[in-house]
């Protein structure tokens, strides 16, 4: 039996029919959008690699059925720069190195956005380690990701207190 | 995966009705679900999405001081919502120690209750499991079981209950509602998860099509809200299920204790509540030498089930610092580590 989806992908509509109700989010946006900057690495919710947001919070999209996300609003490493712009998030991760064989850096990047947006981080380099212990790195480059998430951080205040001020 | 049908009902009545057919199994986020389907551990016909239903997203505080939170919320939302942290700090600590943000942002309350075992046998199709297959033997008995139960467990299955949030819910008396094929029914969350036996492939008390709808604590678990603690050991600092944790929670008054909750994840095939220790804390003062009884009565009947003595002491040790953090009182703000024992912002004492 075939069903009809909708999503919001990186602020297009898309339209689906799904031959098969097994489909993942994942590789909805790897097979049939050709997004695969979100990437496939665990496919079983340990790796964080496929992280992406729905509906502006941060899930492991090989642990979602797309059958079941009708009408979401999603948001994939394809969808945060603003054409050549990057997001403040992607340009630290090359300041501080927070990559070495880049496989996990889509993930990473997805989850300290939804991290941020979270709000529970603050600037404690702790929390940042906790808050994103769901994003597995097997390079070690967790010490470049922390700088990096950490001066994304400290940007997005300075820059939420201008607009404030 | 096996295929399976989809469906998507639009009430609770037509879920129940879906959800008692043979082969079906409820899904919400489906981060358990979907995890164990992917191994061939799960093998359901048909998955009856209950994501839609209306009116299980919520947190209600009801007319008699108690508080109601509906199956579908999600971990990470119940959480973060300042007054239920409050008012129930033990159980948004608990929360926040389990699974990673992602899965957290995700997972639903009901889900939680209802995930299953980690025990490595049971994911492994290859292996013989009593609970994945009624009979079939147990390979964890006589292989790697470290991390394995230490109360209340059988010949036929020594595995553990992996919930956090389960462990303050059951001490702080949750009452989990059910909506089944003949109506609306309650019971306690103690009384949720069954002890394996000889039936360790029946683990709850829910028949067919029993949906859970609610998870509700009462009023009395609010006045446990300035001393309540949860505390984690884990194999690493975070994202780990927990070897041995505890929930504990106290009333004092005049130096002297007169309530006293408690209760340990990670050792038995149910969040484990320590009646006897919590009986003995009664009257008392909240001092170490009480803590220390509290914690022998609380592993009086535990025993090893393979290489996993270790837990039993273990499990003294966390209950005495869960109850002396709990007698310091909750800290004004979550911890950087939630129920970490590593946490440099508080707890960091040695038993």
């Amino acid at each position: 039996m075939n069903h009809s989806i909708s999503l919001t992908v990186n602020g297009a509509r898309r339209e689906f029919v799904l031959d098969d109700p097994r489909v993942t989010l994942l590789d909805l946006l790897r097979e049939r959008l050709h997004l695969t900057g979100t990437k496939k690495g665990c496919d079983r919710g340990q790796c964080g690699a496929c992280t992406i947001l729905v509906d502006g919070k941060r899930i492991n999209s090989c642990l979602a059925l797309a059958i079941s996300h009708d009408g979401a609003d999603i948001l994939t490493i394809e969808g945060v720069a603003r054409g050549d712009q990057l997001h403040p998030v992607q340009a630290a991760f090359i300041a501080h190195d927070g990559f070495q064989c880049g496989f996990c850096t889509p993930g990473q990047i997805m989850s300290a956005i939804g991290m941020m947006r979270e709000g529970q981080a603050g600037d404690v380099p702790e929390r940042i380690r906790e808050c994103m212990s769901g994003n597995l790195c097997r390079c070690g480059a967790y010490a470049g990701i922390v700088d990096a998430v950490l001066e994304a951080q400290a940007g997005m205040d300075e820059s939420n207190q201008r607009r404030s001020a | 995966m096996k295929p399976f049908d989809y469906v998507r009902p639009a009430t609770v009545a037509e879920a129940v009705a879906a959800g008692a057919q043979p082969g079906a199994a409820y899904l919400a986020a489906g981060t358990n679900l979907l995890d164990l389907m992917k191994g061939g551990v799960s093998r359901p016909d048909r998955l009856v999405d209950v994501t839609r239903l209306e009116g299980l997203d919520r947190i209600e505080c009801l007319a008699d001081g108690s508080v109601r939170i509906g199956a579908l919320v999600r971990n990470a939302d119940l959480a973060h919502d300042a007054e239920f942290a409050k008012s129930y700090p033990a159980v948004a600590e608990a929360l926040l120690s389990g699974a990673s943000a992602q899965l957290r942002n995700a997972a639903t309350v009901g889900g939680n209750l209802l995930q299953r075992t980690r025990c490595a046998y049971f994911y492994d199709t290859a292996s013989r499991c009593n609970k994945r297959e009624a009979g079939s033997g147990c390979d964890a008995r006589a292989g790697e079981n470290r991390t394995h139960a230490v109360l209340g467990w059988s010949e036929s299955c020594i595995a553990t209950h992996p919930s956090d949030f389960c462990v303050p819910l059951v001490a702080l008396d949750a009452i989990v509602e059910i909506e089944g094929r003949n109506g609306r029914r309650e019971i306690a969350l103690d009384e949720l998860h069954r002890l394996p036996g000889d039936t360790p492939e029946r683990e709850s008390a829910l028949e067919p099509g029993d949906l859970i709808v609610a998870v509700r604590l009462p009023a009395a678990a609010r006045g446990f809200a300035t001393h309540a603690r949860y505390l984690k050991v884990r194999e690493r600092t975070s994202y780990a299920f927990a070897v041995v944790s505890a929930a504990a929670a106290l009333q004092v008054k005049n130096g002297k204790v007169t309530e006293a909750r408690l209760a340990l994840g990670g050792v038995a095939a149910k969040p484990w509540r320590a009646r006897a220790a919590e009986d003995v804390l009664k009257g008392v003062a909240p001092d170490a030498a009480a803590f220390q009884e509290a914690a022998r009565r609380a592993l009086a009947d535990a025993k090893p089930s393979g290489d996993n003595a270790f837990k039993i002491e273990l499990g003294r040790r966390i209950v005495v610092r869960a109850l002396t953090l709990a007698a310091a009182g909750t800290p004004a703000r979550m911890p950087a580590l939630p129920a970490s024992p590593f946490a440099s912002i508080s707890g960091a004492i040695h038993v």
